[in-house]
């Protein structure tokens, strides 16, 4: 259908109709660790298993419960992160994603990919086990507040700690009592993880 | 690729039918301006006027002077929402709006300018298949109340409401009645006496006819003010060079689906019957959303627990089945069906809906094949979810 191939690219399509690394809970699959976020109210949740040996990605499998990009992605990231150090796919951003799907609608990339948090929470799992809590913490976390540096990753903390407005976040973070330059940005991230974490 | 191709959203619109279709070529030709004195402009007038006949029978109306021609719907339900908005900004006393959770955006959005410009605006809830709870409608009637806006049926459960009793009671309120009857005209008998309401809204392109042309009803001394001023077009009541090409394809369209109505309403009904029977007996875990007997003959509302609504969606789409779903993520928005949500049915089973609208071109072997490939897209799309499959 025309109509399908406008909507999404074809490599969203190949990985929707096929995805890849599906957990089949015939297969026993035994995993080092597991992530799960999002939620069913907002329409997508995902978790993710895996198996790591010596800080490598060495297996790994998924569920989603989501609309096709949403399938799409957690695929195409599964796929990606097989073999990979577990500290580079600690990394990962949903535009990394979204690149490699041949590009996603703009909404579809804040909603559905979610695939980069979840395992990023298998990973903090994994680590927490091994007595390394918090050992790749702002890593990858990209600063949104110049002025008191503070980063992407400092606005998710604290929405996870139950921030849900500007006030909110900046009686957690601080963010935007300088010059007040990131607001647009920061309100931007606030609602995106506003979503997944609610 | 799936060469089959099967459309079940005839709630979203309808193909224009071949009757139509050929008396609009020929309607290509009549180019005169119909408010023109000449003969060529007094022969289209002539059209026109025979058209508004039909649509005027299509909802009962005895008088087709009553009824003007719009742009479609949403030209047509505004009409009645900015005509109350002039009543109410001179006659403050009474000018509260009550109207329902599930309308169409074009109602829901009109009601909420009035809203932003201070007007008491309710949105009536609806019980768990979607019919307006009547407690708290009166309650909410109370002597303020300017207008009554309630859809006749509902375009994604399909659930018909009570038009008539709701009708009565805002006359005896001393409020105006108005009802969005755009998905309930040429699917179930539309009589606006029976109902006894002042304004009905219809619209041509879900009747088989073309896009951009419907209708308003206003009952004689029921107040109306034009949304579009400027001709003396429509009695004044809609300025604008007559649609002569909508407006001649609308009289057709409106006489064939009246004619069609008793065949069209057992045979498509038998085929809704066909397929949430065939539902229901080849996926566990579903749940009919609607009301079980007051709905659309052509409209089932099903909601598939555990599998996302757009994914089933585009899994159908694959397959070359056309259908719609309450999903948030097929509209771009975070919010799931407001009208879903209405009913209660919760966030869950209202990402989850899919919307099926037959028409007068599906067959049985349509939904035979329908039935075939869903149960395994459903149960493909549940394997691989997070969220169980049991009934929320």
């Amino acid at each position: 259908m025309d109509a399908f191939q406008w909507l999404y690219s074809d490599i969203v399509k190949d990985h929707f109709t096929n995805p890849r690394n599906v957990y089949n809970p015939d297969e026993k699959f035994e995993a080092d660790a597991e992530g799960i976020v999002g939620n069913i109210k907002c329409g997508d949740q995902m978790l993710f298993m895996l198996k790591i040996v010596d800080d490598v990605i060495t297996d790994i499998r998924w569920k989603t419960y989501g609309c096709a990009s949403a399938i799409a992605s957690t695929s195409m990231l599964s796929e990606s992160v097989k073999g990979m150090s577990i500290r580079k796919a600690y990394g990962i951003k949903p535009s990394d994603i979204a690149a490699k799907l041949g590009g996603l609608p703009d909404n579809k990339i804040h909603c559905s990919v979610l695939g980069d948090k979840a395992l990023r929470a298998a990973i903090d799992q994994y680590l927490e086990k091994n007595d390394r809590a918090g050992e790749f913490k702002g890593e990858d976390a990209v600063v949104i507040c110049t002025c008191l540096n503070i980063t992407d990753k400092d606005i998710e903390t604290a929405v996870k700690a139950g921030a849900r407005n500007w006030q909110q976040l900046q009686e957690a973070t601080k963010i935007g009592t300088v010059c007040g330059g990131c607001k647009e940005k920061a309100e931007e991230l606030l609602h995106e993880f506003s979503h997944i974490y609610s | 690729m799936s060469q089959r191709f099967i459309y079940m959203d005839y709630n979203a619109t309808t193909p224009l039918r071949q009757e139509v279709k050929d008396g609009m070529v020929r309607a290509l030709e009549v180019y005169a301006n119909a408010s023109s004195m000449h003969e060529s402009g007094r022969r289209a007038r002539a059209e026109i006027e025979n058209a508004r006949r039909s649509v005027a029978a299509i909802i009962g109306v005895k008088d087709p002077a009553t009824v003007y021609f719009t742009s479609g719907g949403s030209e047509s339900n505004n009409t009645v929402f900015m005509t109350m908005y002039g009543l109410g900004r001179k006659a403050p006393a009474r000018r509260k709006i009550i109207t329902t959770a599930i309308e169409h955006p074009c109602v829901m959005n009109a009601a909420a300018y009035l809203r932003d410009e201070g007007f008491p605006v309710v949105y009536l809830p609806v019980d768990g298949y979607g019919r307006v709870d009547m407690d708290a409608y009166r309650r909410e009637l109370t002597p303020d109340t300017l207008l009554v806006s309630v859809m006749a049926a509902n375009n994604e459960i399909g659930t018909i409401e009570d038009i008539k009793t709701i009708a009565a009671m805002a006359k005896a309120a001393g409020a105006w009645v108005h009802t969005d009857a755009t998905q309930a005209v040429g699917k179930i008998p539309v009589s606006v006496d029976d109902w006894g309401v002042d304004y009905l809204t219809m619209s041509c392109h879900k009747l088989y006819g073309p896009k951009g042309i419907g209708a308003l009803y206003v009952r004689p001394k029921a107040p109306i003010e034009p949304l579009i001023r400027g001709g003396h077009q429509e009695n004044g009541v809609r300025a604008g060079t007559y649609n002569n090409l909508g407006i001649i394809g609308f009289g057709m369209a409106a006489e064939l689906a009246l004619a069609d109505l008793p065949g069209y309403m057992e045979r498509v009904g038998a085929l809704r019957s066909r397929l949430c029977d065939g539902l229901l007996a080849r996926v566990p875990h579903i749940k009919v959303n609607g009301h079980p007997t007051e709905v659309l003959p052509n409209t089932l509302n099903v909601s598939f627990p555990g599998a996302e609504g757009e994914a089933i969606l585009l899994s159908m789409d694959i397959e070359g089945i056309q259908v719609s779903t309450g999903s948030a993520c097929a509209s771009g928005s975070l919010e799931p069906s407001h009208v879903l949500m209405a009913t209660g049915v919760g966030p869950e089973l209202a990402h989850g809906s899919i919307r099926f609208s037959l028409g007068k071109y599906t067959t049985e072997e349509e939904v035979d094949y329908v039935l075939e490939k869903l149960p395994p897209i459903i149960a493909r799309l549940r394997r691989m979810s997070t969220v169980p499959a049991t009934e929320a």
